[in-house]
């Protein structure tokens, strides 16, 4: 529940409206955020993948509530059996429950989508806040750093980072993904929020607030970051979906989760070579990671659209 | 402009040179044994473990072996894989399948990126548009992990339209599917900002003075909007190449495919730290050649453009 939730309370403090459910009455002039909750309302990719991210979410906080059994009861004996009553969507090439260990995948992606998408995003607040509000020298150097972290292809590097970082055999590998993702993925949320701040820093109210005795840490905080973090939220949303997707493709190709971690990019890997005699344990995890990546995506597609309405 | 290039291939050096050291150093630095990797359970001798030592400068401090490899990169010796094959000659097997299939993929992506992006530019709003929005929005999602397998199972295993697998020498037919879902990569991206810059350049002045002298819709649209329409998409050309790459890696892998790709796989999963070196490297003067080019041609494409 928390992404839905943060992306909520995001629109909150941008505008002084603290509750824009209210925002609809005619007489009461409306916030930023006001407007965009009711124009999200009349959306329904929003309210689509709104109910598709909140599923998701439950998969992976309780996974026993959607009724699968146990992923790791596996039995060569029932290799490739087909779907039954016990089993939804039918035994893999191990002869592991496909149903349960879908249901299951759906934690390792959350948890390594939301963690190192924080990561990313307390860096690229950093970088983009000290950058954009500074200027200067210090912009110049920490514009070259981004550039440079641009400049490497994005999965050759997380390729070498998460072998580099995985290296002990005995873990899961879930923190050097999560590492992986959160060092190289910040620069486009970088880039947003830097080039939000310095549209706000020009604003009246900062010059005010200046003028009032505000000082530096006081206008950061209570001024700049309040009216510029919308569309850092938005970003951040849509690299949740990216950093799911690249969770999955580092699995695939064995870099990513291993040692019986359940991953839908394993997942896929292992049934691959059987499709012929068996597609659905391929097929089931494919289902769910495509939705999953297209709930976030579509998510912060929609909030964007209604944060900024000229993109359209 | 000569002195935008030299500056730019200056940055290019020193970027080079930051990411094959970072690549070098976390494949390479702090490794536990790299000869008893080599040999495997067997005991090494004393004399061996010398002459090996010697040979690969393992007894050197890092930054001299740095030195060395680039030294022997900078020549066209890449090192041996750790299956004893010489990584220029595994190199020079697997660029011709990947720019075969790249060239594929783009010229697939870019014709229905363009062709769909002009239509639904000049017709915003309509069921086409709105149609092409919500399928980019598809395709931009769909992990590379799940569209090449699952398109595989579909048009290949199931369907039967085309070869399931490539193999050693693939013709253009087995190399067709892998290139449309390396092409669907890109196609959303173009095809957005073809879509966007037709929409954005049909109201600008030029164009209404193009109508209004009389000039045919058709050549309105085909001389005027579109040449000033496909500057941006040529700079995606850039970015994409980065997207190409890692697309590559599991297209080619799960196609069964000898390419750059597939031997940057293998060498992961294998944990053949030079072969994984060597590829990524030249991957990177590629990523960075290429974006260096792109950038020149904006600036030819669109004289407004001026590189001081």
């Amino acid at each position: 529940m928390s992404d839905l939730e943060a992306v909520m309370a995001a629109e909150g403090p941008i505008g002084q409206l603290q509750e824009p459910k209210h925002a609809g009455k005619r007489d009461k002039p409306r916030s930023l955020a006001g407007d965009a909750w009711i124009d999200l309302r009349r959306n329904k990719i929003f309210w689509f993948s709104a109910v598709l991210v909140v599923i998701i979410l439950a998969m992976s906080a309780f996974p026993s509530l959607f009724g699968a059994g146990d992923p790791r009861d596996c039995a060569l004996s029932r290799q490739h059996a087909p779907a039954s009553g016990n089993a939804f969507f039918g035994y893999d090439f191990q002869g592991c429950d496909v149903y349960a260990k879908t249901i299951y995948g759906a934690r390792a992606s959350i948890v390594v989508g939301v963690l190192a998408t924080l990561l990313s995003g307390i860096i690229g607040l950093a970088f983009g806040l000290s950058s954009g509000y500074a200027g200067g020298w210090l912009d110049a150097l920490l514009s070259r750093g981004i550039d440079i972290v641009l400049g490497v292809p994005f999965l050759l590097a997380a390729i070498v980072l998460a072998r580099r970082l995985s290296a002990d055999p005995n873990s899961t590998g879930i923190v050097a993904v999560t590492v992986t993702l959160g060092v190289l993925g910040w620069t486009t949320a970088a880039r947003i929020m830097r080039s939000a701040v310095i549209t706000s820093k020009n604003q009246d109210y900062v010059a005010a607030a200046r003028m009032l005795g505000a000082g530096p840490g006081r206008i950061m905080m209570r001024h700049v970051l309040p009216n510029s973090i919308a569309s850092f939220i938005v970003v951040l949303t849509i690299l949740l979906g990216t950093n799911i997707a690249t969770e999955a493709t580092l699995s695939f190709l064995g870099i990513g989760l291993k040692n019986g971690a359940i991953s839908w990019g394993i997942a896929i890997a292992e049934a691959g070579p059987y499709v012929r005699t068996a597609s659905a344990p391929l097929i089931w995890p494919s289902v769910f990671l495509a939705a999953t990546v297209l709930a976030f995506i579509m998510l912060g597609d929609a909030i964007r659209d209604a944060f900024d309405p000229k993109l359209r | 402009m000569f002195r935008y290039i030299v500056r730019r291939l200056l940055q290019m050096v020193l970027t080079f040179f930051g990411a094959t050291f970072i690549v070098y150093a976390l494949m390479f630095a702090n490794q536990d044994n790299p000869l008893q990797a080599l040999v495997g359970e067997k005991p090494l001798t004393e004399n061996v473990r010398i002459a090996l030592t010697e040979r690969y400068h393992l007894d050197e401090p890092f930054l001299v072996q740095y030195w060395y490899y680039m030294k022997g990169m900078l020549q066209g010796d890449f090192g041996t894989s750790l299956t004893g094959r010489k990584i220029s000659e595994m190199m020079a097997q697997a660029w011709p399948v990947t720019i075969r299939l790249a060239i594929i993929a783009m010229v697939i992506a870019a014709t229905i990126a363009v062709v769909a992006g002009v239509i639904s530019g000049i017709r915003r709003g309509s069921t086409f548009d709105n149609v092409t929005l919500v399928i980019t929005l598809i395709i931009l999602s769909l992990p590379i992990v799940v569209l090449a397998p699952v398109s595989q199972l579909l048009f290949a295993v199931k369907l039967g339209w085309f070869p399931p697998t490539a193999g050693a020498n693939p013709t253009f037919w087995a190399l067709l599917l892998p290139a449309l879902v390396l092409g669907s990569l890109v196609i959303a991206t173009e095809l957005r900002v073809t879509r966007s810059s037709v929409a954005e350049n049909l109201r600008s002045d030029y164009v209404r003075t193009a109508r209004a002298k009389g000039l045919s819709r058709k050549r309105v649209i085909g001389v005027h909007v579109l040449r000033n329409s496909l500057i941006p998409v040529v700079t995606l050309i850039g970015v994409d190449i980065g997207g190409l790459m890692s697309g590559a890696i599991v297209t080619e892998k799960i196609f069964n495919i000898p390419g750059v790709g597939f031997n940057l796989f293998r060498g992961i999963t294998t944990e053949d730290g030079p072969l994984v070196v060597g590829f990524v490297s030249i991957l990177v003067i590629v990523f960075l050649v290429v974006n260096l080019l792109v950038d020149l041609l904006y600036a030819v494409l669109d004289p407004r453009i001026r590189y001081e």
